[in-house]
């Protein structure tokens, strides 16, 4: 029955929903900016379903996260002006001792950041983010090295907040 | 003993942290941070970064989720964006939408005030620019009294950027019902009939950077700049669209 079959597709998407906003979050840490992304790749999903073929739904709205927002830093690559207000974002608890890790992420490279996060906060396994991210495992794991060793620096030597991009 | 054999490899470290070890050398790898303290320090502090992380992002997962990325509705905009764009019952449309959104909008959980004025912008884009006759109130062969007009009616400065090198002509401009207040509106159009608007309404938002609303045939770029919000709306072409928003916000940002 398509109908059963609509609802369980749209249960799927709506059970990952909450991790899907969760890693957009911290991937771009900016609430609204994380929103947006995940309404983009929420319509794109709705519209694809016949795309769809079954297996792990939260590590297809992961691809399809990472392709927009691909799409979007190379957009914003190519227009310098608007990156200075996209910046920044209030803290949601800024007593809660999360800013230096906060900070930290933020001076990674977008790719690395995603590594890092796809594995340490979602739990997907090396398997899954290389196929997330449409890369060979050998190149995840030299992400997380480099992202642990430059997260690492950042902590220990207390640098100042550089931005990524100005 | 093996692990002498084969020393332990940064990446086998890496996939320690991160419980992808294959089980036969979890051993090894134990074996050789006992006796290696500098590797065990290096490890401690990748779980203590990993555990910083899910603290700081963890709880993030069980905030509700808003109202618009409910599936339902995001499903139902999707068809009816069409269908509306479709329908001939625009006089009625413009009549009763604004009442039955703002109506929506009280009900429905607080939406962001992106949401309420891209939809608002989307909806008279798509209202006007199929008008022949009359889609604009004032031409825009009167510009400098379309700017005062529509200055004086939000009391707030206008700009009315000029798009000609993005090949776009001013066609005019009008006033609209908005949700906070008046709202003005400008339309352009390019060589082949195509149009793009602007839509700027008051708002006491901080200023934000460009960002995107999608609808089936129509889209627009939203932004906030000194207590006005404005939406660049036209075809779903989202690079030439950006182009023009672009274009638009650097001339209105300049002065």
């Amino acid at each position: 029955m398509k109908g059963k079959a609509l609802g369980s597709f749209r249960n799927e998407i709506a059970a990952a929903l909450p991790a899907l906003r969760r890693y957009a979050r911290a991937l771009t840490r900016n609430a609204e900016l994380a929103d947006d992304l995940v309404q983009d790749t929420l319509l794109r999903a709705l519209r694809s379903e016949h795309l769809f073929h079954g297996g792990d739904m939260r590590s297809w709205l992961y691809t399809i996260l990472t392709n927009l927002n691909r799409n979007r830093l190379r957009a914003l690559a190519r227009r310098p002006p608007l990156q200075a207000i996209e910046e920044h974002d209030a803290p949601e608890h800024p007593q809660s001792g999360g800013r230096d890790i906060e900070r930290a992420l933020a001076a990674l490279v977008e790719e690395q950041r995603a590594t890092l996060l796809l594995v340490v906060l979602e739990g997907l396994s090396y398997r899954e983010t290389a196929e997330v991210q449409g890369i060979p495992i050998g190149t995840v794991m030299s992400r997380l090295a480099r992202a642990r060793t430059q997260i690492k620096a950042y902590l220990d030597g207390g640098r100042p907040a550089l931005r990524r991009i100005k | 003993m093996s692990e002498r054999e084969t020393p332990v490899t940064q990446d086998e470290l890496h996939a320690y942290v991160d419980g992808e070890l294959a089980p036969d050398r979890v051993t090894a790898v134990e074996a050789w941070l006992a006796a290696h303290p500098e590797d065990a320090a290096l490890v401690r502090g990748w779980q203590a970064q990993a555990e910083a992380i899910r603290a700081r992002y963890g709880p993030l997962a069980s905030q509700p989720v808003p109202a618009r990325l409910e599936l339902d509705r995001l499903a139902r905009g999707t068809r009816s964006w069409r269908a509306i764009a479709a329908a001939a019952v625009f006089g009625a449309f413009v009549a009763g939408g604004v009442a039955g959104w703002m109506a929506h909008g009280a009900s429905a959980a607080a939406p962001s005030r992106f949401d309420v004025f891209t939809q608002q912008a989307l909806e008279a884009h798509k209202i006007y620019v199929v008008e022949v006759r009359h889609p604009v109130e004032v031409a825009g062969d009167e510009r400098t009294h379309l700017v005062q007009w529509l200055s004086k009616r939000l009391d707030h400065q206008l700009r009315v950027p000029d798009l000609d090198a993005s090949g776009l002509k001013l066609v005019g401009g009008r006033l609209l019902p908005g949700p906070f207040g008046p709202a003005a509106f400008c339309m352009y159009e390019g060589a082949s009939g195509e149009r793009f608007t602007i839509y700027y309404a008051r708002t006491d938002a901080p200023p934000t950077a460009l960002r995107y609303r999608e609808g089936e045939r129509f889209a627009g770029f939203y932004w906030v700049e000194q207590g006005l919000a404005y939406v660049v709306s036209g075809p779903g072409d989202r690079d030439r669209l950006r182009a023009i928003a672009q274009a638009a916000y650097d001339q209105i940002d300049k002065k």
